[in-house]
Parts: C-alpha cells; structure tokens; sequence
C-alpha cells in the first residue's frame, strides 16, 4: 500500500511486519521516531507478542538484546551517533556471540565537537566488528532492507545494522509503497534459533578461547561475512520477485557502460550524484556512478567489474579517516589491485554540511580533468582554517578549535550550501 | 514449664542441626538429588569463596525453579575458571556477555521466556563487585528500576581478583590492593569511600533484598530460595572471601567469612520494597581485629606497632553496623 510517511515510520511500519518479539530502545537523535512508532504499536496492540523495553543506556539497549536473542526471540534495536560508540563492547559481543540482532543506525556526527547532523563516521566506526553493514538509499529502500535484514541475519546467524542517513532520510517524508503482512510472512519465515538458551538442552554460551582456537573462531566469522556476498543478492533477487522492485544486494550502477569517471558513495547522496551524472551525460560528459549498499562483507568483486573499465575513480565519503584520508577509498582502492587507474578521495558531507549539485558538478568537472587532490574536502572554507591556522601559529592556546571558527564565521545556525 | 531456645548448632556450624532436621527441610546441598549446577574440575583456587557460594546459590535456585534455569554470568573469576573453551563446569543454561551487562542481558534472557511462552523458566545474574557495583552498575540499577524478573547475586570478595588484586568501590578502608598499596601516611585503601550496594538495591524499592556469607550456607541457601520464589527485581549479596586476594589461609574461608559476620562488619539482613524485614543476630561477637589479622592485606594495621588509630576506625564501622542494624539481641545479650 502507497503512503506518504516519514522515513523513520516507513522502517517502524517494516520492522513491525517482520514481526520482532523484543525492542530495546533508548533515545537518540535522530533514530528516536523510529522506535517511538514501533513503541506505540506495541503499546495500542497493533503489534502483538511483542514487549517493548525501554532502557537507560545504549549498552544496555543492545546488551538486553543479546541476552533476548540469545534465548531464542527475534530482537531489535536502533542507535545512532554517541549511541553506538556507547554500545561499541556489546557491538563486538553480538556479532562474536553469533546473534542475529538486527539494529537501524540514524546515520549522524560523532562528535567532539557535538553535531546532530548526518554523516556515516558512527556506522564506520564499527565497521569490523563483525555486523552486516547496509546502506540505504531512500526510505523506500531503508523500509524494504529491514526486511530482508532479518532474514539475512537469521540465515547466517550474524548481526544486521541497516544504516540510514539521519535527518536526510529518517525525517523526510516520502512516498513508500508498504508491503502486506501476508507477502512479508511469506518472504520471512519465523526465527528459528541455531543454538539457545534452553534448562531442556544446556548449552554454555560465551565461553572463553585461548590462542589455540581463536584465530579460528575469527576467520569463520571473516567466512560468514564471506557467505553474505552470495546471500545478499540471492534475497535482493528473491525481494525483487516478490515484492516487485529492486532494493538492496551489494552495489547498483548507474551509467557506469561507456563510463571514464565513476563516482562510488553509499547511501542518500546518490539520489544527486544521479542527478549530476544526468545532467553531465547530456553535456556528453562520460560519467557514471556505483552505489555501495553492502559495505560489510565489502564486494571486491564486484566493485571491480563495475568499475575496471573506467579511467578515473572519484570515492565521494561522508566520513574521514583522520590522518589519512578515507575509508571507502580503502576499500574501493583494494578492489582495483593491480589495475591502474587515476583515484580521488573527496571527504564531503560531514557533519551535515550539504553536498550541493553546483558543488558535485564542479568537483566532477574537475576529476575528469584530473585537476583534483588525492584527497579534497568538499566546499571546505579555506578563509577560515587559513585564520585559524595562523591564529594557531602565533600563540599556543588550549581548548577546542570550533568555538573560535564560529565566533569567526559569526553563527550559531546552520548554513545550507 | 519455660520455655527453652532450641540451638541446632554446636560450635557456630549447622551441619549437627541439619541431620536433626526433616529429610525435606534439610539444606539442598544435603541432598543426593542436588544438581551440581556448577560442578566439580573447575579452575577456582583452593579455598575459594565465590565458588563455594556460587554453587550453593544457583543449586538453591536450581531446586526452587524445578532445574528450569538460566544463569548470565559477568566477566570476571567466576567466568573465568568454570569456562575455559572447549570444557564448561555448568550443567545448566548459561551465558558470558561482557564485564558490565550481566544484568541487561538477564533482562533480556527475561523477557525472551516471557514473549516466548516460557515464563515458567527463571533468571539468574551474578558477578562479582567488581561486575556489579563498579562498571556494572549501571545496567544493575536499570534492572532494578524496571523491576525484571530477574535475581541478582553478587559475589563479593571486595576487589578485583581475576585481574590481579585491584581496588573496586567494594574494597573496605585500610585493605591493601594492588592499587592501594600499603605505603604512605594513609597505608591502604583510604576511609570514607566505597558504596553499600545492598542499600543502594533497597532504595530502589525492588522486591527482596539480602546478604548472606559462606560462613552461613543454610541462610544462604534460605535468601536465595526466598528470592527465587518472589517476582520481580531482587538482589543478594554473598560476602565470598578470597584467600588470594585478601592473603588468607585457603583453609580459613569460612572462618574468615564468619568473623566479617560477628565482627559486625559484613550485617547479615534481609529486606522487602525498601524495608529491612529481617536480619541475623550475632550469636558471639567479636573485636574486628579477630577478622582483620587472618588477612595479610591488613597486615600493615598490626605489626610491631598496631595502628590502633585505624583499627578503631574500622571497629567504629562495627559497632556502627551493630546499632544501625540491630545486630546484636540486647536482651540475650551476655555480659
């Protein structure tokens, strides 16, 4: 059924259809709307054999989980931001404990200093702690991965995060098309736990492993990531044939036949690269875009087929790796081993910061002129770090630098473009 | 014709009266049909506290549920040397999560049985103080909060053991530490500080609240029982001694844990929703330096020259305790 609702209701309306038996929430910016709609479908009965728990930390909210899908119920949860890096230990524990917990991330800033805007630094900074990372590129797409999450999670018994940009996505209204009850039973059978904590049959869970075995123990789960690159465009098929249009599986290209420059960018932002790329095809520009939706198990081999023909690669991040650069870049750098071409970093979109068209179309103008940085940070205020930096050189002085960037740049609101 | 006290006890054990007593009221660890939930070939160090208490706690708990128990362990001893992979000393469900979650993750395990039609199935966190009233609190004052069905025991030997000795909020004035060494003009672990989390469980207005000693295996097993058969939040906090940790004989824990309890320094009581319902006499007091000189992390108290000056400190807490808890029974008092 076609509505016109908010981002985060499009994923509460879907995880209430795949039929969750515990919610852990605690409240976060901008996450929050999502668990308060589940909530309230639990709350009036809508969803049933269901118990919404509301805790006081994030830790809590995913440690709560474990201990519920570690006794058999299907879990879920949602953070963002601080949130996750709150929850980082029980991050790590989910996924070696083998639990298919699955959890939204509103995509946001961590700070110092603190931001509520959207970036992707929380969702990398747990980037190998053994989750399934998917990125959504529309709340259509967010609402739909949650769906496929579970059963992605459940098959392979490993925890699920279903990113989405924050504010950007979890606050816009949009148009989704939202399944029935009886096509997601049919697509997502009930949880069947592999092992559970059961007085009939018991089983010790979380034991601790010395040297001789753990390097095992962390290659099965580098396997079962591994496993994922198969099953992940196996249930985006199976998705697209029951339910009618594509979501998800590894990557989605866009233009990329013919293509010399190719931009590569996860989540909401290639709704304008998209957009850009059009405009620069009909200049006859040759340009083309990849969308990664899997970001871990990361698609080597198919990042590789999609872009090996092309003359340049321009990795658009909204996350930096401080000291050197990008993430993604690392990444997509990996996939085309041995094979030379020309590759931009470009760290764009932090904190919130808009990522225009005007602003996209510059940069890819300049890439395909090869005039780009090895890694350049998109509509940077060059005037104002070039103040503070001299400011810097000339006293030394204590405390964060933001307060003296905003009393220069004489704001305390945000700027679009 | 008066009446007279019955006393099925000798010299301060119950094992005489438990042979007194009816097959079924007897203890649950006299019984053949106990479970060994945690049983034997696990790693503890001789003389061990916490697993002597561990083992009477959950069998208690094994006995009161029908064996339909789960237990969540925190990071720490108990963890530790009952699971070293691919050997696991319990004979019931159980799961390791992290250092600071047991409590959430057995409120989780809680309402899992709930949502899944099992609530006939029951929920045990335990940790040690470390776990529990440090970098578990937390997520133990949530649990407590949103009143889970879910027992929690503390084992407390008041530090760090498993890491090697170090203070936690656990560790009482004058003990020395790994990281409250027995130097300076303050040897030890400094007066003043630390948390009373049997108190703090209180104020939280949960069900049931209790400690209990290894020097008192029949009350142990009696709170812990009493716990299982309530719903809803409950707290019980076993003093377990440490023969590692606090330099003691590994042939004197009981002993040792028995003179924290008539020294008055460790008050054996019991309390519902916020009120203290019951507390356990001292039968023979003693002056805290009888508890203090079997362990050498006091050791810097005695010596040639006592530190009289702390160690009446650390009697005032006695006596503190005594009064504020009615420990002793006036009446029957002698002398």
């Amino acid at each position: 059924m076609l509505k016109q609702v908010e981002g985060s209701h499009a994923v509460a309306e879907a995880i209430a259809l795949s039929r969750p038996q515990i919610i852990c929430a605690y409240p976060i910016t901008p996450q929050t709307h999502i668990v308060e709609g589940v909530g309230e479908m639990v709350k009036d009965g809508t969803l049933k054999n269901c118990e919404f728990i509301n805790v006081e930390s994030e830790f809590a909210a995913l440690s709560v989980a474990i201990g519920a899908s570690a006794a058999g119920a299907r879990t879920y949860t949602a953070t963002s931001s601080q949130g996750l890096l709150f929850m980082a230990e029980a991050v790590y524990n989910a996924a070696g404990l083998g639990l298919p917990i699955v959890m939204t991330i509103g995509n946001r800033a961590i700070g110092a200093p603190i931001n509520i805007w959207n970036d992707h630094s929380d969702s990398m900074s747990m980037r190998d702690a053994g989750w399934i990372q998917l990125f959504a590129e529309t709340n259509q797409e967010a609402l739909d991965l949650h769906i496929q999450a579970f059963r992605l999670a459940e098959e392979l018994s490993c925890p699920v995060m279903v990113c989405m940009d924050g504010f950007i996505l979890t606050h816009a209204y949009d148009r989704v098309d939202v399944p029935s009850q009886e096509e997601v039973d049919a697509f997502l059978p009930p949880f069947e736990p592999r092992q559970i904590l059961d007085p009939s049959a018991p089983v010790t869970i979380g034991a601790m492993v010395g040297p001789e075995a753990f390097t095992e123990v962390r290659y099965l789960a580098h396997h079962k990531q591994l496993r994922a690159l198969t099953l992940i465009p196996q249930l985006s098929a199976e998705f697209e044939q029951r339910f009618g249009r594509a979501s998800g599986g590894l990557i989605r290209e866009y233009c990329t036949e013919g293509a010399e420059t190719i931009v590569v960018s996860l989540g909401s932002i290639n709704g304008t690269v998209q957009e850009v790329v059009d405009d620069m095809r009909a200049d006859g520009a040759k340009i083309g875009s990849v969308s990664i939706c899997s970001f871990r198990p990361f698609p080597l081999t198919a990042l590789r087929d999609a872009l090996q023909n092309a003359k340049r690669v321009v990795v658009l991040e909204k996350c930096l790796a401080v000291g050197l650069g990008g993430i993604v870049s690392d990444g997509v750098r990996k996939s085309l081993s041995g094979i030379q071409l020309k590759g931009y970093t470009v760290i764009a979109g932090l904190g919130g910061r808009a990522i225009t068209r005007g602003s996209l179309r510059q940069l890819f103008e300049d890439a395909a002129a090869d005039e780009l940085e090895q890694v350049t940070f998109l509509d940077l205020n060059a005037d104002v770090v070039a103040y503070e930096l001299e400011r810097e050189s000339q006293a030394r002085r204590t405390g964060p630098t933001a307060e003296a960037i905003l009393k220069r740049l004489g704001t305390v609101s945000s700027k679009i473009g | 014709m008066e009446m007279q006290t019955v006393k099925f006890y000798q010299t301060g054990t119950f094992t005489v009266g438990n042979r007194l007593l009816d097959e079924n009221e007897r203890s649950v660890q006299a019984n053949m049909e106990r479970t060994n939930s945690l049983n034997s070939g696990h790693r503890a160090c001789q003389g061990c506290g916490e697993a002597l208490g561990a083992r009477y706690a959950i069998d208690a708990a094994m006995r009161v549920t029908g064996d339909k128990l789960i237990a969540v362990n925190a990071t720490g001893c108990l963890e530790v040397f009952s699971t070293p992979y691919p050997e696991t000393s319990w004979q019931i469900p159980w799961i390791h999560s992290l250092f600071g979650n047991a409590a959430a993750v057995a409120s989780g395990v809680a309402a899992a049985m709930r949502v899944t039609g099992r609530s006939d199935v029951r929920v045990v966190a335990q940790g040690g103080d470390g776990g529990t009233t440090d970098i578990g609190f937390g997520c133990l004052s949530g649990m407590f909060e949103r009143n889970d069905d879910v027992l929690y025991i503390c084992y407390d030997n008041e530090a760090y053991m498993n890491t090697g000795v170090q203070r936690s909020s656990a560790t009482p004035p004058a003990a020395r530490t790994a990281t409250t060494m027995a130097v300076g003009k303050e040897p030890g672990n400094v007066f003043g500080t630390g948390k009373n989390v049997p108190l703090i469980a209180m104020a939280h207005h949960i069900p049931y609240v209790a400690t209990a000693s290894v020097a008192n295996l029949r009350d142990l097993e009696f709170k812990v029982t009493r716990a299982m058969n309530v719903h809803g939040a409950r707290y019980v906090h076993i003093h377990v001694p440490c023969p590692l940790g606090w330099g003691s004989a590994p042939a004197d824990t009981i002993k040792v844990a028995r003179m924290a309890v008539e020294s008055g320094l460790f008050p054996l009581f019991e309390a519902e929703h916020g009120e203290v319902t019951g507390r356990t006499r001292i039968r023979h007091k003693v002056p805290v330096t009888e508890y203090l000189k079997l362990q050498k992390r006091f050791a810097h108290l005695f010596g040639k020259t006592p530190d009289q000056e702390r160690l009446d400190q650390i009697q005032a807490i006695a006596d503190k305790n005594i009064r504020t808890f009615g420990l002793i029974d006036t009446e029957l008092a002698h002398g």
